[in-house]
């Protein structure tokens, strides 16, 4: 199966800090990948990098085969890369609707087609019904479901997530995971998520990344990556092993 | 032209620049600590010389003298604006506060307008002018006391800041608001005294700049500008920042009016900010913030 | 493309729209001169409120020196005519694209250098202040002794040399206002007013769904600008003098927000809602007080800070949305 997204020998350093220590990684096209690791392991300095919130120090970041370090967010976002944030950001002002409808105009110029296409979105994400409140007076599970739906009407190729499940109750969960997966099976959608739930993750991922201390200390299907002793030691501690 | 003419306008430029500088320094800290622009700055500071005018025409009392009692009522007046007006504003997206302040801005200047009449009103003190003279350099007598004068206030406001103890609270409350709210603080009392602080400072500036400029309704916008000016030049927040900022601009101003004509000079003041807020938007003095 | 204007808005407000209309083009026939004038201010204000408020209220930028704009407009229209004797319909094929490179500049500078919130209101500022200073000393538009455009008559109304009764410019003013409601309208429902709507609420959000942040405020910038513009040819041959101190000076820039602003940012009628109301009492309050014998200079802007005031504390949305509240409008983009 082809890369989609091919990270290699990334890094970041913040003054002194060593955020994300040469990382390397590939997401094969229709795979759902997943990068875990204790709170500072560098998950989310990783992601904001391939999301162009700020280049890399050093390393490629490549995606559909072109380079994309270093591009600004809304490029990466025109190149077929979605994504959502860790504290959720959907415009508040305006409705259900029309949060997806700019998603969706993204590839479309004309605002009906958007719409239609929004719809379509909407209704996949259980969020039709509410379509017309407006975003700010949705419950923290329809925001994070909202957010997935305005990225997703981007039409893109790679779905970025930021600990979309944190904040929610199992059912909720259970809920997005069966979205995310549907679409992951009937449109081929790549998704790479960064995860603390591991319930969440282990229903969802193919394969694993684990960072600690910035570094990958451990990569691969998910059996073997969760009864990897570094692995194990790096979240329990060394007595745990 | 001789050099000699040069030399002194440029001291007398920044020795003006040293009452801007101060002048600008109570917007400083005012938005370094309430985070709070105030667009109504150069206003409050014509309140002030038109009291000093006033008592001039009347009592006739030096503005200098005066400085003190008038720093007290500006001092009040920013008290208790802060508190009554501005407090609630603090949590309200930022244009909201500047357009507040705009509208106390306007009511100022058009009050004072009603009051006084739209023309230039000054003061001329028994040594208006006399001037110093140490070798080349000849110093009028009033941008020396004014300079002098905005260094002794500046000095006071930074010893204030340094040594005692509501000062420190007032530093503690800039650096992290909800740590200051956790040790106990009062910051909605500090924030009004910082509020009269910076007011005060203008109201001390007003008096010395009296000594220098004339005072129309009109110079409260103009003022308010030029403090911005020098404010975002020197690094918005930074104390040394404004006072070093105040003396460019001085020096600018004078030297512009020197070699070009002296009404154009303020658009060099203008091109300063726009090239500062192009390639150094900190300031001289601010901190980068990504 | 009619029904895509008036889709969502209930009969009730069409047919309100529509009386409004009719009243506004039969009133010169029934109003006085000076009321005529103060119509033809409110048209003006409310025109060039809807002009400001694509910048503000659609794409979130606040611009406090918008009179830069209707300067350039007026003066390049007048200069124009005054020096080659080129009619105002012609100058303004000029006025138009040199307000809008002013607006692309000042665009270009704030958004390439990350210049936002209060720093880009300090700026417009500036740059209006720049002009102000600079066309003081501009001896090809007379600098400060002002620039005077030949008066002819008022017996016969010339549209295309602009000459001509204040009816005649009445009825510019009522089209000019009516066009740009349509036209905000258009945009805002359009794919530009969606992502201008997307960066006002949150622009790395808005980044982040591929929308060219810089690309879509330099728009919103150049749009208002040039529609300034227009605004400020007619003033030129409206009032037919123009000095820099009061075309450039920072009140006439306030007194650009200060519509929208009461009547309600981001809205449609808010602008025209707040030129009614902040003319129309302003004008009264004139008018009374020159009754009452009083001439104060300055009661005018202290009315206007006052209001300003009011609103910013009591009702920061506007007027304009309080009313629909009350009527029982919807809460749409009206």
């Amino acid at each position: 199966m082809n890369a989609l997204l091919s990270v290699s020998g990334v890094s970041k350093r913040f003054r002194g800090l060593v955020a994300v220590d040469r990382v390397s990684f590939e997401v094969p096209e229709g795979g759902i990948f997943a990068v875990i690791g204790p709170n500072g392991a560098g998950k989310t300095t990783l992601f904001n990098m391939i999301a162009g919130v700020f280049p890399p120090d050093t390393g490629t970041i490549t995606f559909a085969g072109e380079r994309i370090d270093g591009l600004p967010p809304d490029r990466i976002c025109r190149r077929g890369i979605g994504r959502t944030f860790q504290i959720v950001r959907p415009f508040p002002a305006l409705s259900v609707e029309d949060n997806v409808i700019v998603g969706a105009l993204l590839h479309r110029k004309r605002v009906d087609a958007a719409r239609v296409h929004a719809h379509e979105v909407l209704r996949r994400l259980d969020l039709y019904d509410k379509r017309g409140q407006r975003a700010s007076s949705l419950t923290l599970p329809d925001r994070k479901r909202l957010e997935v739906a305005r990225a997703l009407a981007s039409d893109p190729k790679l779905l970025l997530l930021d600990e979309v499940m944190a904040g929610l109750r199992p059912t909720e969960m259970d809920r997005i995971v069966a979205i995310l997966r549907e679409l992951n099976r009937e449109t081929g959608l790549t998704i790479l998520l960064i995860e603390h739930v591991m319930r969440a993750v282990m229903a969802l991922a193919s394969r694993i990344l684990v960072l600690h201390h910035g570094a990958a200390i451990a990569e691969g299907l998910p059996e073997q990556v969760m009864r990897d002793r570094a692995v194990i030691e790096s979240y329990l501690g060394v007595e745990a092993v | 032209m001789p050099a000699e003419l040069y030399l002194n306008v440029a001291v007398g430029g920044v020795l003006t620049g040293l009452v801007y500088g101060l002048m600008a320094l109570g917007l400083s800290v005012i938005f370094g600590v309430v985070r709070v622009v105030n667009f109504a700055h150069g206003e409050m500071m014509t309140i002030a010389m038109y009291i000093a005018v006033t008592l001039f025409t009347a009592f006739h009392l030096d503005p200098l003298v005066m400085l003190v009692p008038i720093a007290a009522v500006m001092f009040a007046f920013g008290y208790v604006l802060q508190t009554r007006l501005i407090n609630p504003f603090i949590t309200r997206p930022e244009y909201s506060q500047f357009l507040l302040l705009v509208a106390v801005a306007i009511i100022i200047v058009n009050l004072l307008l009603i009051a006084f009449g739209p023309d230039a009103q000054n003061v001329q003190t028994s040594y208006g002018y006399d001037s110093f003279q140490i070798g080349p350099l000849i110093i009028d007598a009033t941008k020396l006391y004014a300079g002098l004068a905005a260094i002794v206030v500046a000095a006071a406001l930074f010893g204030f800041f340094q040594y005692t103890r509501p000062g420190t609270a007032i530093r503690a409350c800039a650096d992290n608001y909800t740590g200051a709210l956790v040790v106990g603080l009062d910051v909605k009392h500090l924030y009004a005294l910082t509020f009269g602080l910076g007011a005060a400072c203008v109201g001390a500036a007003g008096c010395m700049l009296l000594l220098i400029f004339d005072v129309t309704p009109a110079v409260g916008p103009a003022y308010t500008l030029l403090a911005f000016v020098i404010v975002i030049t020197g690094g918005l927040g930074s104390m040394p920042g404004a006072l070093i900022g105040g003396v460019l601009i001085g020096l600018t101003e004078a030297m512009a009016g020197l070699l070009f004509t002296p009404s154009a000079k303020s658009m060099f003041a203008f091109g300063i900010l726009v090239l500062v807020l192009l390639f150094r938007p900190q300031g001289i003095m601010g901190k980068k913030t990504s | 493309m009619i029904a895509r204007l008036i889709e969502g808005v209930p009969r009730r407000a069409l047919a309100l729209l529509g009386a409004l209309l009719a009243a506004l083009v039969a009133a010169p026939l029934v109003a006085s001169d000076y009321l005529l004038t103060v119509l033809i201010l409110i048209l003006y204000f409310a025109y060039i409120g809807q002009a400001w408020n694509i910048m503000m209220g659609f794409a979130g930028q606040l611009s406090l020196g918008h009179a830069l704009y209707v300067g350039l407009g007026a003066y390049t229209a007048a200069s124009l005519n005054v020096h080659f004797g080129i009619g105002p319909w012609l100058g303004l094929l000029v006025a138009v694209p040199v307000a809008a490179l002013a607006g692309a500049f000042i665009g270009f500078l704030a958004f390439r250098f990350r210049v936002a919130g209060v720093y880009f209101a300090i700026l417009t500022i500036a740059v209006a202040e720049f002009a102000r200073v600079g066309f003081d000393h501009l001896s090809w538009t007379s600098g400060s002794s002002g620039l005077f455009l030949p008066v002819a008559q008022f017996t016969h109304n010339d549209l295309w040399h602009l000459r001509g009764h204040p009816v005649m410019f009445y009825y510019i003013l009522l089209a000019a206002a009516v066009l740009a409601f349509i036209f905000c309208r258009a945009l805002l429902q359009s794919r530009v007013g969606y992502f201008w709507r997307a960066i006002r609420e949150d622009e790395e959000a808005a980044r982040s769904t591929g929308i060219d942040v810089f690309h879509y405020k330099m728009i919103a910038v150049v749009i208002s600008a040039a529609m300034t513009s227009f605004a400020g040819v007619i003033y030129a041959f409206y009032y037919n003098n123009l000095f820099p101190e009061q075309v450039f000076h920072i009140s006439r820039s306030i007194e650009i927000i200060l519509g929208p602003i009461v009547g309600g940012i981001g809205t449609l009628f808010g602008p025209i809602l707040g030129a009614v109301v902040l003319t129309g009492l302003a004008e009264t309050l004139t008018a009374a007080l020159a009754a009452a014998g009083i001439d104060l200079p300055g009661a005018k802007q202290v009315f206007y800070g006052i209001c300003l005031l009011l609103v910013i504390t009591t009702l920061p949305d506007g007027v304009w949305p309080w009313v629909c509240k009350r009527i029982g409008l919807a809460e749409r983009n009206k």
